[in-house]
Parts: structure tokens; sequence; C-alpha cells
């Protein structure tokens, strides 16, 4: 029982932060019909971005917001300079090759930058310890990441549904040309969500990092588990990332656990049966 | 020859109730047109009997045979011919390669994986004749980007007609072309066989009733008139809708 | 870049009106190539050509059906490690026989069976959906790879893989050189080269085509394209095995590698660099691929960035790839 307890707060901890990410690859999508593929690579920057500036100054909740900032500013530049290029009819593949491309060269930078080996960081001293939880003791960094990504999924949820620029993220969702019709520069909503949804990569990156540590090669596993999220759950809804990143979180943490040689065959199973019953995912836009 | 009916067909987009309750049958041979005014829901209808989109409630029958829940390859493959509003062609290839995808699934050699299509020329010279019927011919060798949009129009029946469909169903065939080229478009589908039941979504009222055997007038998703087309001519609440009231 | 055209151009108008002539130096150079250069040079022509079939088995993937897959190192692994089993002296691997007659067609087989197994699942979805399937599907063999290793030798992949053995009997032949192996793959690859040619110009390779262009309307005609698509699925993932399989056979061991994406990135940016849905391109971009680190590599470690930044710059500035900037060249030209 209590092994159960613990691998299933583990899942809420992967789950959380799988469903940081793919609120951000589902953002991108939604708004950019792109699937950024170098997304694995922004969480992977975030969180030697987030190594580096604890190892210089001491302070784990700088790197919270600094790194954000920094891989956000990177998301601009290359929404500006290179995908701003492409957009249009017919050129999606293209977007997403680039994206590929830029996958590539940012695993090889950084594994230039901070080198080859497996790399861990530890929590914050504030968050630091154990906490008991039905008499069971648990990691309190791992606590407050589940209460963090609860509360992240809450802000997000108010901001796309209620506020007035998250109307104009899901407008952008079904029509662009429309929402430039009315006046609002459409340019800058694309450069914005792509600059938040790398944000949200790279502090995923940040936050998991006491957790998953960070190595060449995580870009990658992060960024296919996130995929099989959006899949799951269903592109360019927040419901569906966070129906999507509960059940995948859960089936890889209790997949490692009892078949570790399986895991990810066993995470692709559940997505080849959820395609074959609900094609366009759990929660998904129809038509996507 | 092949008859087409259809049931109850009803459609609803959430909410809205895009098709009623729709009843008709179109006898072999019969060339029948669709008309009424923009939302009376001809689209969705037209739609509902190509297969593109399923109904919510009702029935389509081929010779009567349930085709209700084929979708659209398995309806072309029965002799359900159509077209499209927009222009859906293989841009990408030329006229010739157009029209040979079509004829070369005619009879049966798509799946042939060896030899090369050049050499088959039963197919090569059917595609040929129909790019002569329709005026095409010299058009053969540019790609379809490149053609002017009448041409491509004219592409996109020749598409339709490359399967020979037992039933043609046409989706506003003279959309955005000139005088000139409606004419001659009209024209030509009048020259079309006779055992071709055809079934036309139009808009421009002159082709209507140069080419309709028999009218079905809908409205907001019902059907108000049918028949031939002096009789819709002449039925006053077809032109109310048309007048205005 | 004007002068070079013209002189391409003037090449090119030479080399046809002296055609046979040209084409009889080509193939003395060909057979004797292994004679004449140094054994790096050998290495690197089976190295490219082994991932010509590669890129020409993608190609008819994505350049001709448009399904854009990035997974395809999925099939290539699967072919190395299939030939890996069967071969392999090592205690892992059942070791049955090393010849070819047997092995060949049954990892292409092999392949073509798991390519039909994803394509029931992926071909069902599109465009991005297909992409994720496609690398998630290939991830997932990589990990199976690495992680079972009582079974599949993990990190270190399969090893002991011998050359292959041709022929029945008292008539068996073992390639044991690296010149004879050279043949043996410049053989499949012209086999293969002229099997994809066939079915690329035949009736099901234009299907495909139109599938690409326009599936809807493939759909209105009549075709039912998810058997056409599930086809060019099971063909072009069987070649990539026979691909898998020689450089296994090459590099006497099957390697988790071969699975990973950074394998499947590598015969994506051949095949768009090279020229997608033209099955020549790709030959190109194999070729540039498997220089283009060799030369980098003594520049720099950072091949990888470079690589990748060619590719964008392809990706962006020449989508069409090398042989669609010479075809646009040629018109220009007329």
């Amino acid at each position: 029982m209590e092994t159960f307890i613990i691998q299933f707060l583990n899942g809420l901890v992967f789950s959380m932060l799988l469903f940081v990410m793919a609120a951000g690859l589902s953002l991108i999508f939604g708004q950019m019909n792109v699937i950024n593929l170098s997304h694995g690579a922004f969480y992977l920057l975030g969180g030697y971005i987030g190594l580096s500036m604890v190892r210089q100054f001491e302070n784990f909740w700088l790197s919270l917001f600094l790194a954000p900032l920094l891989v956000a500013g990177l998301g601009l530049l290359i929404e500006y300079f290179l995908l701003r290029r492409m957009y249009g009819a017919h050129r999606h593949l293209d977007q997403v090759l680039l994206t590929f491309g830029l996958a590539l060269i940012a695993a090889d930078l950084i594994r230039w930058n901070w080198g080859a080996y497996v790399e861990s960081v530890d929590p914050p001293p504030q968050l630091a310890g154990q906490v008991a939880v039905f008499d069971i003791q648990f990691p309190l960094y791992r606590l407050s990441l589940i209460g963090f990504g609860l509360l992240l999924a809450l802000a997000l949820w108010l901001l796309i549904g209620r506020t007035r620029l998250g109307a104009i993220i899901r407008a952008g969702v079904s029509d662009a040309q429309m929402v430039s019709g009315l006046g609002i520069n459409i340019q800058l909503v694309f450069a914005g969500v792509f600059a938040l949804g790398t944000a949200l990569a790279a502090l995923a990156g940040v936050i998991g990092a006491p957790v998953l540590n960070l190595y060449p090669g995580l870009d990658f596993e992060i960024l296919i588990l996130t995929l099989v999220v959006v899949v799951v759950g269903g592109l360019g809804t927040l419901k569906g990332a966070f129906l999507g990143s509960l059940l995948i979180g859960m089936a890889d943490t209790f997949g490692k656990a009892l078949w570790p040689q399986f895991a990810l065959f066993f995470i692709f199973a559940v997505m080849a049966v959820i395609l074959l019953i609900r094609p366009s995912g759990l929660a998904g836009l129809k038509g996507t | 020859m092949s008859h087409l009916r259809v049931e109850g067909l009803r459609k609803h987009f959430g909410g809205v109730a895009a098709l009623a309750g729709v009843s008709f049958t179109v006898e072999s041979g019969e060339r029948r047109a669709i008309i009424g005014p923009n939302g009376a829901g001809k689209s969705t209808l037209f739609n509902l009997i190509s297969g593109e989109l399923p109904p919510t409630e009702g029935r389509v029958y081929l010779d009567d045979r349930d085709i209700t829940a084929l979708p659209v390859h398995e309806r072309a493959n029965l002799g359900l011919g159509h077209t499209f509003q927009r222009n859906n062609l293989f841009l990408g290839l030329t006229v010739f390669e157009n029209v040979r995808l079509a004829v070369q699934h005619r009879h049966k050699v798509a799946p042939q994986l060896f030899k090369r299509a050049a050499s088959f020329t039963q197919v090569n010279e059917e595609t040929r004749d129909l790019l002569q019927q329709l005026g095409l011919l010299d058009q053969a060798d540019r790609t379809a980007s490149a053609l002017a949009y009448g041409q491509q129009r004219a592409l996109e029946i020749a598409l339709a007609l490359a399967t020979r469909p037992n039933v043609l169903l046409l989706d506003e065939p003279t959309a955005g072309m000139s005088p000139a080229e409606t004419l001659e478009m009209t024209r030509f589908i009048e020259s079309l066989p006779r055992s071709l039941t055809m079934l036309i979504v139009e808009h421009d009222m002159d082709v209507v009733f140069s080419l309709a055997d028999r009218i079905t007038v809908l409205h907001y998703g019902q059907v108000i008139s049918e028949g031939i087309p002096r009789e819709v001519r002449a039925d006053p609440r077809v032109q109310e809708i048309y007048l205005g009231g | 870049m004007a002068a070079m055209g013209n002189v391409l151009h003037t090449f090119r108008e030479w080399s046809l009106r002296h055609r046979k002539a040209v084409l009889a130096v080509l193939v003395i150079l060909t057979l004797a190539y292994p004679y004449v250069v140094r054994s790096y040079w050998l290495s690197l022509a089976i190295e490219v050509l082994v991932f010509a079939i590669f890129a020409m088995s993608l190609d008819l993937l994505l350049g001709y059906t448009g399904l854009s897959s990035f997974g395809h190192a999925a099939f290539f692994g699967l072919g190395a490690y299939l030939l890996a089993y069967l071969t392999s002296t090592s205690e892992l691997a059942w070791g049955i026989t090393d010849n070819l007659l047997i092995t060949l067609p049954a990892v292409m087989l092999g392949t073509a069976l798991v390519a039909m197994l994803i394509g029931l699942f992926a071909l069902r979805t599109s465009g991005i959906y297909f992409l994720m399937i496609t690398l998630a599907a290939a991830q997932m063999l990589f990990s199976i790879a690495i992680r079972w290793s009582s079974v599949t030798g993990g990190s270190d992949g399969l090893v002991g893989v011998p050359r292959p053995v041709i022929g029945i009997g008292p008539l068996a032949v073992t390639i044991a050189s690296r010149e004879g192996f050279y043949y043996l793959v410049l053989a499949l690859f012209l086999a293969s080269w002229w099997l994809l040619r066939r079915i690329a110009d035949s009736p099901f390779g234009w299907a495909l085509r139109g599938i690409r262009e326009n599936e809807q309307r493939m759909l209105a005609l009549g075709y039912n394209t998810f058997r056409y698509k599930m086809g060019a699925f099971v063909i072009s993932g069987a070649f990539a095995g026979l691909a898998g399989l020689l450089l296994a056979h090459f590099f006497w061991h099957a390697a988790p590698e071969n699975l990973y994406w950074t394998t499947s990135g590598q015969v994506l940016i051949m095949v768009i660099i090279g020229g997608a849905g033209t099955l020549n391109g790709p030959i190109l971009g194999a070729a540039l691929m498997r220089l283009l680190p060799n030369f980098a590599s003594s520049y720099t470690d950072r091949w990888q960035t470079v690589m990748g930044l060619v590719f964008i710059l392809f990706v962006l500035f020449a989508p069409q790839g090398i042989i669609g900037l010479l075809r646009a060249r040629r018109k220009e030209g007329e």
C-alpha cells in the first residue's frame, strides 16, 4: 500500500511536469498549427540555465524567473527571424522541419556547453526535506511541485478562458485571418504565444531538474512523452493537455515500476488504444 | 441508369438545423436542380448525398441500396460521382495526370506496381479523349495550378466524369464563370448522355431552367416546392422567397 | 553561382551528346573504384550507398505519398537487429544462418510486417498526428533496445555479425573482403533504385502522388487511400530494413543508435536537402550527409550543428532541395 501511494504521488509529480510541457506545446500548435519539435530542447535548455544560475548565484528562485525569461527571449528571436518567413498555407511541414533542425542544433550545443554527464540539481533549501503524507515520508519539493502544477493549470485556464487575450488566442486557433481582420496584430499574437510556449517548457525544465536530473537525450525523451500526451489528450485544448498528462504521467510512473524494460512500449499501447477509440484524443478539437 | 432517393435527411451542427427533414427521389436519367436562397441547406444536402458529411438522421439510397453508412470512396465506386464547389484539383500535377488518376482507377489498374503508367495505352487514350471533349487537350501538359479559373472548373468536371458515374452530383458548376464560359459549360452539361442521372446545385437561374427536368426548392433546410420548371416558376411560395415578401 | 551554372549546363549538353562514352566511363569508374582508392574512401562509398537505399525508401513515403514520417529509423534499426539475430555468433542471437539468400527476404519481410502493424495505427491519422506517432514508435523501439539488455544487448547492441554468404551448398561464397562487400552493396543499391523507380512511375506510384496532392479528391474518385498509404508504408519500411541489414553486416553489429531519432533526422535531412519526391535527390542527399560529417569533423566537433544549420537553410530557402534548385535553374534557362 505504501509503495502504491508513493508511486501515485510520483505519478502526480510527473503528470504536472508533463502538463506544463503539454500546455506549451498545445498552445503553440493551436495558434500556429506548428508542432514545435524543439520543445524538448527548450526544456533542457531551461533546466541547464537554471543549473548554471544556481551554481553562480546559489538561488533557485532567481533561476525560476530568469531561465524561462531568457529562453522566451530566444523563442522570440526564433519566431521573428526564422518561423515568420514560413507562414502561409502548405508550409506547415516546413515549419516542423525547421524546429527539427533547431532541435538537432540545440542538442549538440547543449552537450558542448554543459557536457555529457548526468547533472543533478538540489531543490531550494526552503523546500528540502520530507513531509508526512498519509503516514509516509515524501519529499516536500515534489509535493510542492504538484501544488505548483495545479496552480499553473488554474492560472492558464483563467488566462485562456476568461481574458480577452485568451479569447484572441482561442479565436486564432480557428481562424487567424478573421482575427487579423478584426484589427488585432496577429503577428504579435503569434510571437507572444510562441514565447509563452517556450517559457513554459523552460519553466518545466527548471522545476523538473531536481526530479529528473539533466543529461543529453532528456530533451528528446521528454519531447516524445509530451507528444504522446497531446496526441492522447487532444491537440489544442488545455483540458486535453491536463487529462493526457495525468493519464500518461501515471502510466509512465507505474509502467517503470512494474515493467522497466517496457515502460515506453506500455505508454505506446495506451496511446494506440486511445487513438482507436477516439481519434481526436480525449478532449481534442474535432477535425484536428 | 441509376436512381437516387433521400429520406428524412436531417443535419444538425451543434444547435443549428441545417437540414430539417428532406426527402425526394431522382429518377433514372432525370436531371434535378436544387435551388434555394443562401443558407437554405443546398451545400449540406449535397455533402450528405456525396458522403462528405454524415447525416444526423435520415437515409440515402442509390438504386434502392442504402448507402447512408458508406464512406465517400465506396459511394464513388458504386457509381456516384461528385464535383466540388471550390476547385478541388491535383494542383501540382498536369491536366493530363489529373484526369489519368481517375481513369486508371476506373480501369482498375491503379494497384499495378511494376509497369510504367505511360505504357497503359487504353488509359492514356481514354484520358486524351475526355480532355478533348472538354476542350482541355491543348492544356494537357500544363500544371493544373497554371490554368485559368474557367479551365480549372472544366477540369473539375472532367475528373468526376472520368470515373463514368451513373449518378453525377454537380456543385455549382458555373460558379465564378463569365457569361460566355457559363454558356459553354451549360451546353456541355446538356450534351452529356441522357443515361447519366444528374443532381445539380445551382444559383444561376438561366442555367437551372435550361438544364433541369425537375426542380427542388429548399428553404431553411426544408423542401418548399418541387416540380417541373414551369410549375416551380409559377409557385407563389417560390416567388416570395426569391422576390421578397 | 552563374558561372557554375554555365559550367554545369555545358557539361550536361556535352554529356548528353556523348552519352554512350560518358556512360561507359562511369561504369568503368564505378567498377574499378575499390581498386583505385584507399580503404577510407571505400568505406565511405559503402556507407553512402547504404544510406542512399535508406533515403530512397523514405522518399517513397515522404516525397511521393506526402506522409511525413519522423521515425523511419525504426525500420532501419529493426532491419539491422533482425539481421543480427539471424546471423550473429553472440549468445544473445539465434545465429541461424549467414546466407543472404535467406536473411535478405527474411529481414525485408520482418520489417514489412512490423511496418504493417505500426501502419494500422499510424495511418488512421494524418499530418501532425502521423508525424508524432511515427516519432513515438521509433523511440519505443529504441527504448526497448536500450533497456532490455538481456535480449538486445542494451547500449552495446548485438555484436558478432559476420560478413554475408551468398549461394547454396558448394556454390556458397563468403563476401569477406571490403571490395567484395562494395560490389554487393552496389548491386543491391542499383536493384533497389531500379525497383523503386518502377514503383514510382507505375499507376500505383501515381496514386501515391495523387494522395500527396489531394487525398480528399482521391477518395471522391473512389480510391481506398488507406490501402495505398499502407502499401507505401510497408514498401518503404522493407527497403529501410534492407539498408539496415547491409549496415549491420558492414559494421559487424546492430546498435541502438540505428533506432535513435538522430538517425531518423539524418535520413530526413538527406531527403529534403537532396529533393523530396525525386528518388535521385535523396541519393545526392545521402552522399552529402555522409561526406559532410567526415569533412566537417576535421575542422570542428560541432558537425551536428553544421548539419542542422545547412538543413535549416535549405528548409527556409530551398525546400525543394538540390534537385529542385537544378530544375528551377534549367527552367530559367529555357
